[in-house]
């Protein structure tokens, strides 16, 4: 066995005899995201390396520990890439902390999300067993699909090793459209666009402003780029605009100390698309279509959730200073049971960043 | 083969469950006299047959809850069943089970053209969401070849694919919520109709589980634009070899077909008789490759593929110049099975995967089996996505020839696995591929999904003896091995 990983095993052996909680660390860049870390510190960073890629195959392998910006610059070199648009909340995110977040980008709501890409991984278990599932093909049902289950499981189930990613071609066109529009007739008007054949990849509503980008074959972008009008925005200033809101770059996004010591907070409320606009005290920035909300205010945390409930959806207190009501919306009560059922099932000794998600899991 | 329990406890039993069942039933949907049962005695896997105690046709939701609790609380097997078209045996009965018939549960309940979304019951058929979406200018994306038949709720337990997942995904890639029950009758729901939902992702596991952790009764699944146009380009090959290189310049190109299916020689002669679409019978292998999208990018795509296909080797290329053609195209692909079951009494139809590039490898090592077990095998290959439908041709009724055709079947999946690929790529293990999934996976992995299983279904009633083989039957299958491949007591039932 490799000697980094060989380590890990010994560690995890360890704190599992010891009933030692380990926080499982990759750059640590979302530490922010979710209930706050707890336990021992094990660092996975050492666990580097794109171990297979094949542009030909579609898939790329790489360990826990590989930064997210090599994988990321060694697929551009080969004009492909993670379509799901992965946030970079600063530098130094890994591959593993990339999947056990299970966050996509601006992309999402049309090529589907970290989950949808993933084809395979090696991990840990409770009992500092090697498990590998899934492969490196699209087309695998041979068992349960555990690889899927740790996109976003936030390490509360496993250790990620490595893992196999199916990723796609650039796509040789892009142009953004803006239009100048109140909330009601951007949602509208998305709605109408998505049941139509467009090569939208990602939109976004902030301020009176809707963005809408097109990707996809020159003739397609083109052709769409006149069929919806609007103003179209220069290449530099749309690349940024699109990483600003993957990367949490923009304004809207910061919560400075003296935001966070008024009370406000940055929520993401997840919604079907279809859901009429929201009213909540404070700011808005609409995603995907509509199913995605982000509000930046001060509103109770029982109100934001009612809200996001009312729409037949959750909301997760991404930023604020007092977490108290907890970060993520808790599961119903059948699959609360499961979930214990699954940690058990994974981590019987309950060492693998407990809380992170749910309290007592 | 036939298996049936016949110690004398189990009339008592039959007995005991049918009146049960009459609390949570109306008598009309409870089946149990062997000449109502016997056509739910297999699924499309039909070389292996089980009576069930009863069968269970609940009309309501209401009523599966009260069925699940029943045979909960005497510690009946459930095994939920949609139209039975499964290819690996996974609606196979339990001899001391009940089958959960949901083919009451056919209607469509929601179109949401906004959504873009359809609320379905389990028991829809796929293409029938298709053509209730079609007035909208919407499908429903994932297309297997039994999308005529099969059910929604059979997709979910599958996570069945097609010939278009290499650009619209699979099952899961295409379902937003699933409704169901759990083992003891408690309502559950996973996913939402939001893009993602609280907690652990629980749909992964869910979609592809073969109807071992819940039931399902009602899918939300995304609705997609119809594309403005789809045309097909028919490529034909002097060698397997080249062909199998041609699919990995296209992807190399970037560029993402709609469907890349490839047909052997042996193949192309056995559809070309079923559906004469003119096929090219000369050429070792054919390659259909789609494009489909607005006007102005399918021209633009098409354009690439002939170029790519050319530089590749083709030697013979035709595009499709209406949708008649292309459908004539499809229509050998599509049929592939049911002509297969023209040209010999019996066929078996293998379904693993393997990264593409090691396709014309894989077609060699099938060629030397066909050789050393002495039967034919025709093969279709979703290319695009590395997924092989070898159909070994056999005939039940020649002694052995069965045998020998579960040992080809074997050596296939074995040498998937050998290539870096997995051994259902999308018909799932059932009881088929029980001895495979030994192969492909640890015991510390195999013991991980029976913790899985239990974490859902802790008395393990929902379709029990399927997908998990047990540590028993792995150092059974081990010790075969070591005898030369040649099963003992080759007659025995081995599920």
């Amino acid at each position: 066995m490799d000697p980094v990983l060989a380590r890990i095993v010994d560690r995890v052996q360890d704190a599992r005899l010891r009933r030692a909680p380990l926080e499982i660390r990759g750059g640590g860049t979302k530490a922010f995201y979710g209930e706050a870390p707890a336990g021992e510190p094990m660092d996975l960073t050492g666990l580097t390396g794109i171990s297979s890629y094949e542009p030909t195959e579609l898939v790329v392998t790489a360990r826990a520990g590989t930064p997210l910006a090599d994988l990321e610059s060694e697929l551009e070199s080969q004009g492909q890439c993670l379509p799901f648009e992965p946030p970079r909340f600063a530098a130094g995110g890994t591959v593993g902390g990339m999947v056990a977040a299970g966050l996509s980008g601006p992309a999402r709501a049309t090529v589907g999300s970290v989950r949808d890409h993933l084809l395979g991984l090696t991990m840990l278990n409770g009992r500092a067993e090697v498990l590998t599932f899934g492969g490196q093909v699209t087309k695998n049902v041979a068992g349960y699909d555990v690889s899927r289950l740790m996109a976003g499981s936030w390490g509360i189930l496993g250790v990620l090793c490595e893992v196999s990613l199916k990723v796609l071609p650039i796509p040789p066109a892009r142009a953004t459209l803006q239009f100048d529009w109140d909330e009601s007739r951007a949602l509208a008007q998305l709605k109408r666009w998505a049941s139509q054949p467009l090569p939208i990849t990602g939109n976004s509503w902030h301020d009176g402003r809707l963005c809408v980008r097109l990707a996809g074959a020159r003739a397609a972008v083109s052709a769409a780029c006149g069929k919806l009008g609007g103003a179209v925005q220069s290449p530099e200033a749309a690349v940024h605009w699109w990483s600003s809101l993957r990367d949490h770059t923009h304004e809207f996004f910061s919560l400075e100390d003296e935001a966070l010591a008024r009370g406000e907070c940055l929520w993401r409320l997840s919604v079907p698309t279809t859901t009429a606009p929201i009213t909540l005290p404070g700011r808005q920035l609409i995603e995907w279509n509509g199913a995605q909300r982000w509000w930046r205010g001060s509103a109770p945390a029982a109100e934001v959730r009612a809200a996001a409930a009312a729409a037949g959806g959750h909301a997760t207190l991404v930023r604020g200073a007092d977490k108290s009501s907890g970060a993520f919306t808790p599961a119903n009560d059948v699959l609360m049971r499961i979930h214990r059922g699954l940690k058990q099932a994974f981590d019987p000794a309950g060492i693998f960043n407990p809380g992170r998600l749910y309290a007592r899991l | 083969m036939s298996f049936m329990i016949t110690h004398p406890s189990r009339d008592e039993r039959q007995a005991e469950v049918v009146a049960a069942l009459r609390d949570a039933l109306p008598p009309e949907c409870i089946l149990f006299r062997r000449e109502d049962t016997a056509p739910y005695e297999c699924d499309g896997l039909t070389a292996y047959r089980t009576s069930p105690l009863a069968v269970a046709m609940p009309a309501t939701e209401a009523q599966v809850a009260a069925t699940l609790s029943v045979c909960h609380r005497m510690e009946v097997p459930v095994i939920a069943r949609g139209a039975g078209t499964g290819l690996s045996g996974g609606a196979l009965p339990h001899a001391l089970g009940v089958i959960l018939s949901l083919a009451k549960f056919n209607r469509i309940v929601k179109i949401d053209a906004e959504a873009c979304t359809a609320v379905v019951q389990s028991g829809v058929r796929n293409l029938a969401i298709s053509d209730a979406a079609a007035a909208y200018g919407l499908y429903y994306a994932p297309d297997p070849s039994s999308q005529i038949a099969c059910t929604i709720g059979g997709n979910v337990a599958e996570n069945s694919g097609g010939v278009h997942c290499l650009k619209y995904g699979l099952t899961l890639h295409n379902v937003l919520r699933v409704r169901g029950f759990m083992a003891d009758g408690t309502a559950v729901e996973f996913g939402s109709e939001a893009l993602d939902a609280p907690g652990l992702d629980l749909m992964p596991l869910v979609v592809g589980s073969e109807g071992m952790l819940a039931v399902t009764t009602e899918v939300t699944v995304k609705l997609i634009p119809k594309p403005l146009l789809a045309r097909c380009i028919m490529a034909s090959f002097d060698d397997v070899e080249s062909a199998g290189a041609a699919v990995a310049s296209v992807i190399a190109r970037g560029i993402v077909p709609a469907g890349l299916e490839l047909m052997d020689k042996a193949m192309t002669a056995c559809v070309e008789g079923f559906v004469h679409a003119d096929y090219d019978l000369k050429a070792a292998a054919i390659l259909l490759c789609e494009s489909d999208g607005t006007p102005e990018e399918v021209h633009e795509e098409i354009m690439r593929m002939e170029e790519v296909l050319t530089a590749a080797g083709a030697t013979r290329l035709e595009v499709s110049r209406d949708e008649t053609q292309r459908l004539r195209f499809w229509s050998g692909r599509k049929n592939a099975f049911p002509a297969s079951g023209g040209i010999s009494p019996d066929y078996m139809c293998m379904d693993s995967t393997i990264p593409r590039k090691r396709l014309a490898e894989m077609l060699r090592a099938i060629q030397q089996m066909e050789i050393k077990y002495g039967l034919r095998c025709v093969n279709v290959f979703h290319a695009g996505d590395g997924n092989l439908h070898p159909l070994i041709l056999f005939d039940a009724d020649e002694p052995d020839e069965m045998h020998r055709c579960e040992l080809f079947g074997a050596d296939i999946l074995e040498t998937s696995v050998r290539l870096g690929g997995t051994v259902t790529g999308e018909h799932g293990v059932g009881v088929e591929k029980l001895n495979s999934m030994c192969v492909q996976f640890s015991p510390a992995e195999r013991a991980q999904f029976l913790a899985v299983k239990h974490a859902f279904d802790p008395r393990e009633l929902l379709n029990p003896g399927k997908v998990i083989p047990s540590l028993q039957r792995c150092a059974e299958y081990g010790k075969m091995h070591v005898h030369g491949g040649m099963l003992p007591f080759p007659e025995l039932p081995r599920f």
